[in-house]
């Protein structure tokens, strides 16, 4: 299953892309579980997830748990916590 | 708490924007003609150069779900009290200090709404809109992101009390 993945603010930074579409092997299932298979990619990546509980995520534009399933997605979004206002 | 009147309920306008908002246009553009409208409350959020040590901050949102987590917590807000007019524009991009960068204003018939409804949706935005902030020091160096705060957290968590 071949899903976009974007990231946002220090995330972005420290993975080095905006965006990218993957296709995550049969056995992610969940965020957290991609937050992990992701972690795994690279140095910049597990810099970006080395306190994978702190990076939030989105599905589809919307907030989702870390064990949210991800089947179905079109976007899954990893971003840090929002201070925006 | 005031019994929601569902006969109030408003649609929400929602703008996330580059440029600045003139506050004094959006709330004539709210109440322009509106008999019902009794009470208007509005906040907004500028930018503060923190003791002369920030040129500006640069804020980075994630489009299309910036604009629908402000409609989702608008709703939420339209919702608990009897709106009748509800507006959040939040802005995006390089912002300098003094300048706006969000605006919320919540009208209804009586003001406890009015001020309840604008005082949730500022809580709620702020830790849960997908914006970042970062800071651009005088010096020219670009800063960190602004971290988080829990006091943020704790303001939202209230509303469930």
């Amino acid at each position: 299953m071949s899903v976009k993945i974007v990231y946002f603010a220090w995330v972005r930074e420290r993975i080095g892309k905006t965006e990218e579409t993957l296709d995550p092997p049969a056995g992610i299932v969940t965020v957290a579980d991609l937050a992990g298979w992701l972690a795994q990619r690279g140095e910049e990546y597990a810099y970006a997830f080395e306190n994978p509980q702190i990076v939030r995520a989105a599905i589809d534009h919307e907030h989702v748990k870390p064990d949210t399933a991800i089947a179905g997605a079109r976007e899954i979004a990893f971003f840090p916590p929002m201070t925006g206002g | 708490m005031t019994t929601p009147d569902t006969s109030a309920r408003c649609t929400p306008l929602i703008r996330i924007q580059r440029e600045d908002f003139d506050i004094a246009a959006e709330i004539a553009a709210l109440s322009r003609g509106r008999a019902d409208i009794g009470a208007i409350a509005s906040f907004t959020g500028l930018c503060r150069d923190e003791g002369g040590r920030l040129s500006a901050l640069e804020l980075e949102h994630y489009p299309g779900m910036a604009e629908a987590e402000l409609g989702r917590v608008a709703r939420e807000a339209v919702q608990r009290w009897p709106l009748t007019g509800l507006v959040a524009i939040h802005r995006y991009g390089l912002i300098r200090p003094a300048e706006n960068i969000v605006l919320v204003i919540a009208a209804s018939s009586h003001r406890h709404a009015a001020f309840s409804g604008a005082e949730f949706m500022m809580d709620f935005l702020k830790t849960r809109a997908p914006f970042w902030k970062r800071e651009h020091l005088v010096t020219g160096e670009i800063g960190g992101w602004v971290e988080a705060r829990d006091a943020d957290d704790a303001a939202m968590a209230r509303w469930a009390q």
